[in-house]
């Protein structure tokens, strides 16, 4: 009997959880990546952009809700999850001013346009990332580690080159401020899972799918230390378990929500190999967030009593 | 008022092709890059509209109505063909940049619309001059969009260096989600004014969609006499 009362869909238990409580999980759930990417990248400064750009998302969404006489809604603290996901994917050198530009787009063009928290079609955060790199390409894919400017792991490991798997672990690499580090990302998703806040079945999908992609296409066929350095580098890691997940711009049954993160693992492969850059997950995602209506359309459960025999 | 003169105002204002009946939106999208590319492309429609609405116009008796559209297209397409090789002739570096866009202007929207809906039924000069105020409120329009992003994606209008050396130009606005950006800024932007002078009692110039009136249009059964951009925001 218990199977025919389960309700997945919609949210009808009124329940202590609100917005505010979940957005400062995620917020919680960040702050190692987001510590992590402070001190590693600590000789560029990489703390004032983090600052700034989370201080002027949050400014921006109150600004345009005070202009356009709306409810004040940063109490909530999604612009704080927009402004820092955003800064956590910005490289560490990029001048503050961009990020300050990067945060208004998402939160005026991409969130507040379109109606604000949960209207959004896609991720804030990833749409601004790459209006930046579109924009100024050359600041976006400048890299610096420890004062010496170079190519990422992944555009090395594209090039042929070997890498270090374990650095990419570690973090001790080259790349945007929240990405490198593949242990705090992890530490954070935990905390995620555990309190309940993200299910695991979007990023399982997504990253399993990712890896066979990869074993078919990559050319290293099951050299495990290939898959490594692919799933430890660029902004898989950040990407499947925080942007992904994000609940606006992701299918709400969980076949739909399977369906989508087959399509972000194969879209990021396709970039990753057949691309022109190196890197690539930031475009899979947007491009999967857009699919999102017809996923759900496809995958919307049947009303109980509907269809069955003739 | 005169009528030419009110043939003029009202595509340059009324019914701005490009800010008020949103028509031609592939040239306006594809080639504002540049201030000099939006003139360039304006000004060529402008040509072409001029010439097809007076030829037109002067064959509405002629021309039988069962195969009016051929007819159009083959009256639009000789004129384009002559600002094509004119261009070409002498202003080789626009006609570099316009591209495929020149020859695309016989299947403009803006043209066979104004060649259907007013130069086939009415006298030769306000059809010249109802061409004459569409083309320059394309030109406007184009110029307009151009200007913003050439300045914003290059720092540049006209190709004259505007901003000091130090703006990094936000190249976004020269690629093709910039044109969107840029079109929905000032058609916002006009729409706001034209709401605040109406806020204020003055009268607002009214675009009515079909300058023959909606007894002729063949588009009467879709739009139902309201096919009105501007009105729709008014009442909302």
């Amino acid at each position: 009997m218990n199977e025919n009362y389960k309700v997945s869909a919609s949210p009808h238990i009124r329940d202590r959880v609100k917005s505010s409580n979940l957005m400062l999980l995620v917020v919680i759930a960040l702050l190692p990546a987001a510590i992590f990417g402070m001190w590693n990248f600590r000789h560029e400064n990489a703390w004032i952009l983090v600052a700034v750009t989370t201080v002027s998302a949050v400014l921006a969404e109150y600004i345009y809700e005070k202009l356009m006489h709306k409810p004040i809604t940063v109490n909530d603290f999604s612009a704080v999850v927009t402004g820092l996901l955003l800064a956590l994917n910005l490289p560490p050198t990029l001048p503050w001013w961009m990020g300050v530009l990067g945060a208004v787009f998402a939160i005026v063009v991409v969130k507040q346009l379109f109606g604000g928290l949960g209207q959004n079609f896609m991720n804030p955060a990833l749409a601004a990332r790459c209006f930046l790199l579109i924009s100024f390409t050359g600041d976006m894919t400048y890299f610096v580690y420890d004062g010496v400017t170079g190519a990422t792991p992944l555009a090395e490991l594209k090039a042929g080159e070997a890498v270090n798997t374990m650095d990419m672990l570690l973090g001790n690499i080259r790349g945007t401020i929240g990405e490198t580090s593949v242990i705090a990302i992890m530490i954070g998703a935990m905390f995620l899972l555990l309190m309940g806040v993200i299910e695991i079945t979007i990023p399982a999908s997504y990253l399993l799918s990712f890896i066979v992609f990869i074993v078919l296409f990559g050319g290293h066929g099951l050299d495990a230390q290939y898959i490594t350095a692919h799933l430890c580098g660029g902004g898989l890691m950040l990407g499947a378990w925080f942007m992904a997940t994000d609940y606006v711009t992701s299918p709400i049954t969980t076949k739909g929500r399977i369906i989508y993160g087959i399509c972000l693992g194969l879209l990021t492969g396709l970039f990753r190999l057949f691309g022109g850059s190196a890197e690539g997950v930031s475009y899979a995602i947007i491009i999967g967030n857009l699919l999102v209506p017809l996923i759900e359309k496809v995958t919307l459960p049947k009303p109980f009593g509907k269809g069955g025999e003739k | 008022m005169n009528r030419c003169t009110e043939r003029i105002f009202n595509g340059l204002v009324k019914e701005n092709p490009t800010f008020v009946l949103m028509l031609g939106m592939c040239p306006t999208l594809a080639v504002t890059t540049s201030a000099i590319n939006g003139i360039g492309m304006g000004l060529s429609t402008t040509a072409v509209l001029v010439m097809s609405n007076m030829l037109i116009s002067m064959l509405r008796k002629i021309i039988p109505d069962s195969v009016r559209m051929p007819a159009f297209i083959v009256v639009v397409a000789s004129f384009v063909t002559i600002v094509d090789f004119l261009l070409e002739g002498f202003v080789p570096s626009l006609y570099d940049s316009l591209g495929l866009y020149i020859p695309l202007i016989v299947v403009n929207c803006i043209i066979l619309g104004r060649a259907e809906s007013y130069a086939s039924k009415n006298p030769v000069l306000p059809s010249l001059f109802d061409g004459l105020g569409m083309g320059l409120g394309f030109t406007v329009g184009l110029t307009c969009i151009g200007i913003v992003r050439e300045l914003i994606g290059s720092g540049m209008v006209f190709g004259v260096q505007i901003l000091p050396d130090s703006y990094v130009p936000i190249t976004i606005f020269i690629l093709a989600p910039g044109a969107f950006f840029v079109l929905a800024c000032l058609v916002a932007l006009q729409n706001k004014v034209k709401k605040s002078l109406a806020d204020r009692g003055r009268k607002v110039p009214e675009a009515s969609g079909c300058a023959a009136g909606c007894g002729s249009c063949g588009n009467r059964a879709v739009c139902g006499g309201h096919m009105l951009p501007s009105e729709k925001i008014d009442k909302e």
